[in-house]
């Protein structure tokens, strides 16, 4: 009897050295793949991995089981002994592929050739934002406001690794020797390079302090999201079961990058409050403070939404098209959903620029997904400012964050080539100018965030622009030390 | 109509940049600037418009910069280089547009070869981002391509799989036939959708070289300084301009300078009537210079290149071109003298060059081509290689009632026996000729002289020689011509024109572009559930699986 099949359903099994429920020890061509690629992995994470913490003991959690129960185990690790390990959400035996040209076929468990390369480029697309965005936050540790911020930096740096550990098991897996070659890949392009630059744009973009950190986590993660709920609804199982479990990590991101932005909220109306300021538009003398103001979150949170909406892709796409027809990649919620799952004739309302205007216009809804997907992001996005906005209002503060209009600063899709304020109005290039200051953050506010960042590393302690958590991490008190900073 | 004519400052999509030895073609499709409504030119994708302006650029680059060696093609777009001929122009187009489109593209290529091998303008492409379809086809008519090594710069020919269809511009041929790209390698890059990057590019000869972004700039001169060494071209000359063309059109007739075509509808049939010298041929070099676009070799050819594209583009019903000129044989004999004599000068390489190439666009025109040789004509040298590339010629024995000049004549010169080879390699007389050599032979013995329709005859140089009482025969035929189906005209013509070795170009022109068309017509491509109709709406084709 081999261990994968004496270990129960949903567990772990921590006999290879790579922790799995994919019955790897089974599997010795994967395996092989897998260890022959471990090596470059942990050279990676050395190399780019979070800087200057490689040898401290941080509280994090490690999955033992798929199972939604009790899949998290909490522990002190050091980051290079975490154990990325390849899980996958349970198998259902009767799973269907959902929608597209193959609904009602039995989902498939190996890739079809025909749709080999589709999702092999899906699978590489995702997998090389995973990386990235701990590339981007490797510096963040040393100017962490906590260690329970820092913690929480290490946990989304190490569930990052761990789901390029899942894209790559994917690659090994199913698609030979060009997917390793694409893992290889994985490894080989680098956040921000100018030789070999990660895939998308908004991956290539520094992360400088912690207010990007959590309007990154918020805005782009969450786009992260969305892809992975596509992708979950995928016919092609292995793929959809990865993306579920990943999904469960992910929220944790959503969590941190929320409550980072609320606590900053949270501290800046609270100490405006105690100084007596009315105005949230008294900006030197909140600033004076040592307290990040609201109209500068306001512009972070125009930025980072923009950048985001441009990993959506074109509103109109080809390719979304095939992934939808092919079975690969379907629409968020997309079983819950009531139409017939093909959109073989429906159509979808795009935002398109007419005759100067912008205007809704209905495409075809098969060409119209990433338009979809965006609508719905939006929704998610627009569901957390919300609750940002209950803290202002709770603390009696006059003033709301709100999304700027998809057209504002934009680099991909309909509104490319104009410019935008964010309430929507199409600008002259001069009115841009004059405007950009206000609605993006400019060198000067850079400079002023950049000035808060001094590390707060004391147990229990939180740097002054932002406030203490409700609750601690798995319910540990206050002043519990969160990460043990190994010195020297 | 479409215009073939057009200049620098009316580009919509390109932007030509000349400094010194070097000059810059920089592709920027405007999206919005097609030729025709229905699409949009995303991801610079061109249609016939954008390539319209190629060739113009080019063309300026050989005439009016021939300082220039080196022609450093890119994209002004950032993570895209080209992605090749629109989808939906093509699958929106007529398929006589489709074909003419892919005609003139291929011909805008192969001169890009044609200005390499013969004039020593060199291409160097630069590829940042991807170049697909058409566009890695534009690389593939260069000389030397670099590919950004960026982990995402990528060459693919992604036609069959993504369209159904082949790459229409020579890159099936060119990637086995001039890069030498082994089949099978071949063949998985041609069914690799999203294509092939960095190394494996270059291993498999799909590229020259790669460099990194950082390096690209770099590598880029350094290739660009190595191509310039290997140019003929002398630096610092200067050029002459090629103002805009004096063309009138009234009615159905079409007028320039040196070339008058006149249709007749409702018979299907244009006559184009090429004008011979009517000023002294320049006495140097120097004063050929001067004349510039005035000089005779190079305004008759701008004039009827024109006018072929014209008649090709804007004319499809019209079926039979007849060839006529009015002139004197000596003077056109005396201007071909004064190129030969100054071969190693740039003017006189860069007209041979054009002439070669528009005898080779009608050499591919596929209407029925027929010449007419009368008293008054000047069917000698250069414009008898215009009665060589027809599929018939008629000559008049004698004269008609009333007409007393000279009896017509062809009159044979130094530029019918190698100044200007078909794409086979062969001149059109050695084409003629493949049975018999001894027909070439007989033929050059008899350079220089006037000859009358019975030595034409007997020579084989002309299909019929009547005498005015049997003219009618003219007449006759033509309206049997009118009477066959046009495509087995083209087909028939197509075959029968290119006997004898096979070239680069032949195997363009004649294999890949049958292929594609029989491909563009099937159902599995062009119907309603085809995959170019199909392409763009996420749905697949439906495919008749019966392979033919």
């Amino acid at each position: 009897m081999t261990a994968s099949s004496a270990t129960p359903a949903g567990a772990v099994d921590y006999s290879t050295k790579i922790p799995n429920n994919v019955g790897l020890v089974d599997d010795q061509r994967v395996l092989k793949a897998l260890e022959q690629w471990h090596p470059g992995y942990i050279d990676w994470w050395m190399a780019q991995g979070p800087d200057g913490f490689q040898s401290s003991d941080v509280y994090l959690r490690t999955a033992i089981s798929i199972d939604p129960k009790g899949w998290a185990k909490f522990d002190y690790v050091k980051m290079p002994e975490y154990r990325w390990g390849i899980l996958l959400a349970p198998q259902e035996t009767e799973r269907k592929v959902n929608f597209g040209a193959h609904k009602g076929e039995k989902a498939w468990q190996d890739v079809p050739g025909e749709y080999r390369a589709m999702l092999r480029r899906l699978i590489v697309i995702q997998g090389d934002t995973e990386p990235a965005s701990v590339e981007q936050q490797r510096h963040l540790g040393k100017t962490a406001p906590s260690l329970y911020d820092m913690r929480n930096l290490f946990q989304v740096n190490v569930e990052e690794g761990r789901h390029l550990w899942a894209m790559v098991y994917l690659l090994h897996k199913y698609f030979g020797k060009d997917g390793r070659e694409e893992a290889d890949g994985l490894l080989q392009r680098r956040s921000g390079d100018v030789d070999q630059p990660r895939m998308l744009g908004a991956f290539n973009e520094v992360t400088p302090d912690w207010l990007s950190f959590f309007m990154f986590t918020f805005f782009t993660d969450r786009d992260g999201k969305m892809q992975l709920e596509s992708l979950a609804q995928s016919g092609f199982d292995p793929m959809s079961r990865t993306c579920r479990f990943m999904l469960t990590e992910e929220a944790h991101h959503m969590f941190v990058g929320e409550t980072g932005v609320g606590r900053v909220i949270e501290r800046t109306c609270a100490a405006m409050k105690a100084a007596g300021i009315e105005d949230p538009y008294d900006i030197a003398k909140i600033r004076a403070l040592g307290v990040v103001d609201l109209p500068t979150l306001q512009k972070k949170a125009n930025l980072h939404f923009s950048l985001s909406l441009d990993l959506f892709g074109s509103e109109v796409s080809t390719n979304a098209a095939n992934f939808y027809h092919s079975g690969v990649k379907g629409r968020f919620m997309e079983t819950r959903i009531e139409d017939d799952h093909e959109l073989s004739r429906a159509t979808y309302p795009v935002l398109k620029l007419i005759n100067g205007e912008l205007k809704l216009v209905d495409e075809p809804a098969l060409t119209a997904l990433n338009m979809r997907l965006r609508d719905d992001y939006v929704k998610d996005c627009q569901g957390g400012i919300n609750r940002w906005n209950k803290i202002i209002e709770k603390l009696g503060i006059n003033f709301r964050i709100a999304l700027p209009s998809v057209a504002f600063h934009r680099h991909i899709g309909e509104f490319k080539d104009v410019k935008a304020s964010p309430d929507g109005r199409l600008l002259s290039d001069m009115e841009w100018i004059k405007g950009e200051a206000q609605w993006l953050p400019s060198k000067d506010d850079g400079d002023f965030i950049a000035s808060l960042m001094e590390p707060c590393w004391e147990r229990g302690k939180y740097a002054n622009w932002i406030a203490a958590p409700k609750i601690g991490i798995d319910n540990k008190d206050g002043d519990f030390e969160y990460v043990r900073i190994a010195r020297g | 109509m479409i215009d073939f004519q057009t200049t620098p400052q009316r580009y919509r999509h390109w932007k030509l940049q000349v400094d010194g030895d070097t000059a810059q073609l920089i592709m920027d499709v405007s999206e919005d600037a097609g030729l025709f409504p229905g699409y949009q030119l995303k991801l610079n994708s061109y249609d016939l418009g954008v390539d319209i302006e190629l060739s113009d650029a080019i063309q300026r680059l050989r005439f009016e910069h021939p300082g220039v060696k080196v022609v450093i093609l890119k994209s002004g777009k950032e993570r895209v280089f080209c992605a090749g001929a629109n989808i939906r122009m093509l699958a929106g187009s007529t398929h006589a547009h489709k074909v003419n489109f892919c005609k003139f593209t291929n011909e805008t290529r192969n001169g890009m070869e044609d200005a390499s091998a013969h004039s020593g303008l060199k291409f160097l492409c630069a590829i940042q981002g991807t170049a697909a379809g058409g566009g890695y086809e534009l690389a593939l008519a260069c000389d030397h391509i670099i590919l950004a090594d960026d982990g995402s710069s990528t060459v693919s020919l992604p036609e069959l799989p993504l369209l159904a269809v082949l790459p229409g511009t020579g890159g099936l041929t060119r990637v086995t036939d001039k890069r030498r790209v082994r089949r099978d390698l071949a063949d998985a890059f041609c069914t690799t959708e999203e294509g092939v990057k960095g190394k494996r590019a270059v291993a498999w000869r799909l590229v020259d070289t790669t460099a990194p972004n950082s390096k690209f700039q770099a590598a880029v001169s350094d290739a660009a300084t190595k191509l310039a060494a290997t140019s003929i071209r002398r630096s610092g000359t200067t050029g002459i301009t090629l103002p805009p063309l004096a063309r009138q059109i009234e009615g159905d007739t079409v007028t320039y300078a040196n070339v008058r075509v006149e249709i007749e509808r409702a018979s299907r049939r244009a006559t184009i009537t090429v004008q011979g010298p009517t000023s002294p041929v320049p006495a140097s070099a120097g004063e050929m210079v001067a004349l510039g676009d005035q000089f005779w070799p190079l305004a008759c050819a701008r004039d009827l290149d024109d006018a072929i594209l014209h008649l090709r583009l804007n004319e499809l019903d019209i079926g039979v071109l007849t060839f006529k000129t009015s002139g004197d044989a000596l003077a056109v004999l005396a201007h071909d003298a004064l190129l030969a004599a100054h071969a190693d000068h740039w003017l006189a390489r860069e007209i041979t060059g054009f002439w070669r190439r528009l005898l080779k666009r009608i050499d591919v025109t596929s209407r029925t081509l027929v010449a007419q040789i009368t008293p008054g004509s000047c069917f000698a040298g250069s414009l008898a290689e215009l009665a060589f590339a027809c599929d018939r010629t008629f000559m008049l024995s004698g004269n008609f009632p009333g007409d007393n000049r000279a009896s017509a004549a062809i009159t044979l010169g130094a530029a019918n026996f190698g100044a200007y080879p078909m794409s086979n390699d062969l001149t059109r007389l050695q084409t003629r000729f493949l049975g018999e050599p001894a027909s070439v032979a007989a033929a050059q013995s008899h350079s220089g002289k006037p000859l009358d329709a019975e030595t034409c005859d007997e020579l084989g140089l002309v299909t019929m020689a009547y005498e005015h009482i049997d003219w009618d025969e003219v007449r006759v035929f033509l309206e049997e011509r009118a009477s066959f189906s046009p495509d087995g005209l083209t087909g028939l013509e197509a075959n029968l024109r290119f006997p004898g070795p096979e070239t680069m170009e032949t195997r363009i022109f004649g294999r890949l572009t049958a292929w594609q068309n029989w491909i563009f017509q099937r159902a599995n491509a062009a119907g309603e559930n085809g995959a170019l109709k199909r392409y763009g709406t996420g749905q697949k084709a439906e495919f008749n699986r019966e392979r033919v």
